[in-house]
């Protein structure tokens, strides 16, 4: 038998039918779901008089809209369109009978935090979700990766997806991470490298020292990203460290079952010799604590930069880099570490985990906010922010001037109200800088929490490697 | 799910790189829980002033423009969220063809839901395409998908690639849910494999 990539094995065993042409339909293990992205499934299912197929792998909740503030239990703290959308989830999730974790659960969170937490996600498994971040969960070495909510319908009707099998793209982190340097700082320097659309047709496999060192906090965060590289979806091989973190979540195997799922997946791993259609090397070492300057995620660079000159871009992308530069408010040749930030996002589906908030609350301690700064931290899970709460840590944010708030998406994507007003410009440990993400004229500059938090501390951009 | 067959329109020329799906429906517009109506809010912070009103040199509120079928972008179009409000606000503007270098995955696929053809060409294809729509009203370019080729008002005929599946359900205008459910005794047998197999999961 040929050598096989790890992507190889998780497609082989999920292609339930294969059409003359190649088109498969892909057995789906867990359908995430969240109030955005399926009303309009649901409504489509029953129009056609369809139900859903597998209720049992289906799991509900909603994260986009709430409200992140001590009220939300209070109605009046949503607008109406948030809450209609929350209520059709809640109407939809009992009505087919999903797992579902409603607004009132502690265990209620961003999708793709609850999903690990609560052992839905594992090894070998295929999942998706109406929400490109479903890639995070790819750091379990299960296929994983967003849909649209056609889609969704299709896997709620069905449990399978129409697909053709994307290119194999090997990502190698070598060595070891400098001091400073985190999970967060590998994965943009990769989408630096590829560009926003390099990894378009494949999905990728991270692996080497650099990776393998990482916890499964940090390596979710690595494939978290692999969307804003254009990859179909992450992976990263199953090992002690995946298995450890499985072990006794809730709906992770019990028993002879574990011993049967640790078997399995302990042949999740790509062959010697398997053939990649794309490979990506990068030493750990050469890693600097990286920020965005632009609006695309692969507009980074190291903190010790400056904001690039437009004309020392190739090809078409000239226009684009001075319409960011524009946006974000920049001059060409200013230090990056003299951006004066006035708000701190800390949280999302990237950043929102208890190793996330231990890293900023290390860098927190015993310090203070810049005087009129804004910073909230948003735990990606009511059992985060438990924990959190538990280790002290919420009280050296709630010290150091930071709003400690209920967990959800947030200003990740401002969908709920926390938003930046015009021109305001965020330090934020979320995924996408784009134009407007946080709220209409906002500027977002992207970082590791470490970076964000000293960044809180000092009004700017800050290299955590200088900072007292 | 709306045909599409061939086509004949004005291009709307958009020539940035990386349009992503917050440009195309701003977060505020996905509050919704009906598919219909997102036209309106198409490009909206690019379109629009905060006050609601009609950004004058935006492309789509240019007279010439105001009809558009088709939409000449830079590469890497539709990145960002899985959102399928984007195409559903493209789709009801009334563009149902979009030509670039190169789409993001995501939204690529959810196009071909939605009764529009995204149609991906070597840049310098793009090129002559994106000077065609400049002409704007004068300028008509022709779309046919069973035959795969796309003519520009000069006459410069351009071959594209399209998945034979993906052709066949956009040109039938098919629920591809129904044509999956035909094959619901392989989902059946590949599910009580995998139970045996994978008893977990």
């Amino acid at each position: 038998m040929s050598p096989k990539t790890l992507y190889d094995k998780i497609w082989d065993a999920h292609v339930a039918h294969e059409a003359d042409d190649g088109t498969c339909l892909l057995y789906i293990d867990r359908h995430l779901v969240h109030e955005v992205t399926s009303p309009q499934a649901f409504e489509g299912l029953r129009m056609a008089g369809r139900t859903v197929r597998a209720p049992e792998k289906t799991i509900a909740v909603p994260d986009h809209n709430v409200p992140t503030t001590l009220d939300r239990a209070n109605a009046a703290s949503m607008t109406e369109d948030s809450r209609i959308q929350v209520e059709a989830l809640d109407k939809n999730a009992k009505e087919f009978g999903l797992h579902y974790y409603p607004v009132s659960d502690v265990r209620q969170g961003v999708v793709h935090i609850v999903g690990p937490e609560q052992g839905w996600t594992l090894p070998g498994m295929t999942v998706v979700c109406g929400d490109s971040h479903t890639a995070t969960h790819g750091a379990f070495g299960s296929l994983a990766h967003g849909i649209g909510t056609s889609e969704v319908e299709h896997v709620l009707a069905t449990q399978t997806l129409i697909q053709k099998k994307s290119k194999n793209m090997k990502v190698e982190i070598t060595g070891k991470l400098a001091p400073g340097v985190t999970a967060k700082d590998i994965t943009m320097a990769v989408i630096g490298k590829t560009g926003t659309a390099g990894g378009t047709g494949y999905v990728i496999e991270y692996c080497g020292e650099a990776i393998q060192s990482l916890s499964m906090e940090g390596r979710m965060t690595v494939c978290n990203m692999a969307i804003e590289g254009g990859a179909r979806a992450g992976l990263i091989a199953p090992d002690q460290t995946t298995y450890d973190y499985c072990n006794g979540r809730p709906n992770a195997p019990k028993g002879a079952d574990w011993d049967a799922a640790l078997e399995y997946w302990k042949t999740l791993y790509t062959d010697e010799g398997a053939h990649f259609d794309k490979v990506l090397t990068i030493r750990g070492e050469d890693i600097a604590p990286l920020v965005t300057w632009g609006t695309s995620p692969e507009d980074v660079l190291p903190i010790t930069d400056v904001v690039p000159d437009p004309s020392s871009f190739a090809g078409g992308k000239a226009g684009a880099v001075q319409r960011s530069i524009d946006y974000m408010g920049l001059k060409v040749g200013q230090k990056l570490s003299d951006i004066a930030i006035d708000t701190v996002f800390i949280g999302s589906c990237t950043n929102g985990r208890i190793e996330d908030l231990r890293a900023a609350a290390a860098v927190l301690k015993g310090k203070k906010i810049k005087d009129g700064m804004r910073a909230m931290v948003v735990p990606g899970s009511g059992l985060v922010r438990a924990q959190a709460e538990e280790e002290g840590i919420a009280q050296i944010f709630i010290d150091a001037g930071f709003e400690w708030r209920l967990a959800g998406c947030s200003m990740c994507l401002a969908m709920n109200p926390d938003q930046l007003a015009p021109g305001e410009r965020c330090a934020s440990t979320s995924n996408r800088n784009f134009e407007g993400r946080q709220g209409y004229q906002g500027r977002t500059h992207l970082m590791s929490p470490a970076m964000a938090a000293a960044a809180a501390i000092t009004g700017k951009l800050t290299d955590i490697r200088e900072l007292n | 799910m709306e045909k599409f067959t061939t086509l004949s329109g004005i291009a709307a020329p958009l020539p940035l790189v990386n349009i992503d799906t917050d440009m195309i429906i701003p977060k505020q517009f996905l509050k919704t829980i009906k598919r219909s109506g997102l036209g309106a809010n198409l490009f909206d912070e690019m379109r629009f002033d905060r006050a609601g009103n009609e950004i004058a040199d935006f492309v789509l509120n240019k007279p010439q423009y105001r009809d558009a079928q088709i939409l000449v972008a830079g590469d890497n179009f539709g990145c960002g969220s899985s959102r399928e409000h984007a195409p559903w606000a493209i789709a009801d503007f009334g563009i149902t063809c979009v030509i670039s270098t190169s789409f993001a995955d995501i939204f690529y696929n959810n196009c071909f839901k939605n009764g529009i053809l995204p149609i991906a060409l070597p840049q310098e294809q793009v090129d002559v395409l994106m000077k065609d729509a400049e002409k704007g009203s004068n300028a008509r370019i022709e779309v046919d998908l069973e035959a795969q080729t796309i003519t520009s008002s000069d006459g410069d005929v351009f071959s594209f690639e399209v998945d034979a599946f993906k052709k066949h359900c956009l040109l039938n205008g098919l629920d591809d849910i129904g044509l999956s459910l035909e094959k619901v005794a392989s989902i059946d047998s590949f599910e009580a494999k995998a139970a045996a197999e994978r008893p977990w999961v």
